[in-house]
């Protein structure tokens, strides 16, 4: 069983080893996420945040704009993950709670 | 102010136990007491001008509850109930949780998507500015879920 285990862990390291010496180079600018069009013809997401943020929400902060604006869902999804961490805590560490 | 010594104002069930302040030196208890609500200030600033520099609801968070945890590590827990009771931590993050959440429920109620703030129902104010005041509505709810989770944390750590 401990084997399998290992031979899995290998098997996804060697995914993602694969995965990441196929990126484009750090700076590439033919890389597909530095284009303003995809193949498809249409904006890529970061050439609309970039031209729309300060339109649509007024934020000079265009971090702010999309982790908050467009990107909200998965800012909820953080909260939530700090709110579990601190109920998880909550309940583990008073497992043996002191009477005050 | 009482010419009792500060620890004397220490809850009956405290006494004795690890709620009791480390030091009882005047002095760092007023340096950190005279400090905290600076690095409050900060907190809050960091907080509020996340729209117009790095910052946000996170990271002035974990100043806030930076405060909180200078006064618990200096004057001790007990002493520091008055400022943030233990009690309340965790009810005050699940609210910062419902604000979040409850923000993108009201624009479902009023018509739009979870989490669209174009349909708030603040009619006055632009579309862009209602964008504005969305994202700084669903940050009031991050900044209180982290301040006090920190907070929450590190009194279940002692035991509290």
């Amino acid at each position: 069983m401990k084997t399998l285990q290992y031979f899995l862990l290998l098997a996804f390291l060697g995914i993602l080893v694969g995965t990441v010496i196929h990126l484009p180079p750090r700076g590439d600018i033919d890389s597909p996420v530095h284009q303003t069009v995809n193949p498809a013809g249409t904006l890529v997401a970061g050439t609309y945040y970039i031209q729309h943020a300060y339109k649509d929400t007024k934020t000079p902060n265009m971090v702010v704009a999309v982790l908050a604006d467009y990107r909200a869902y998965d800012t909820l999804g953080e909260v939530v993950i700090v709110f579990v961490g601190g109920i998880a805590c909550f309940f583990i560490l008073n497992l043996r709670r002191r009477k005050p | 102010m009482s010419d009792k010594p500060l620890t004397e104002k220490i809850p009956r069930y405290c006494k004795g136990t690890g709620m009791m302040a480390p030091t009882d030196s005047p002095i760092v208890h007023i340096a950190c007491r005279g400090i905290s609500p600076f690095i409050f200030l900060i907190g809050l600033y960091v907080f509020f001008h996340g729209h117009y520099s790095p910052g946000g609801g996170f990271q002035g968070g974990v100043l806030m509850a930076a405060t909180i945890l200078l006064l618990r590590l200096s004057l001790g827990t007990g002493l520091s109930q008055v400022v943030m009771p233990a009690s309340i931590t965790l009810r005050l993050s699940a609210v910062g949780v419902l604000i979040f959440a409850g923000t993108g429920v009201i624009t479902m109620i009023f018509g739009g998507d979870f989490l669209d703030y174009h349909f708030l129902p603040l009619p006055w104010l632009d579309p862009a500015y209602l964008r504005y005041y969305g994202i700084l509505l669903i940050e009031v709810g991050v900044v209180l879920t982290v301040m006090t989770t920190l907070i929450a944390i590190y009194d279940d750590l002692l035991g509290y």
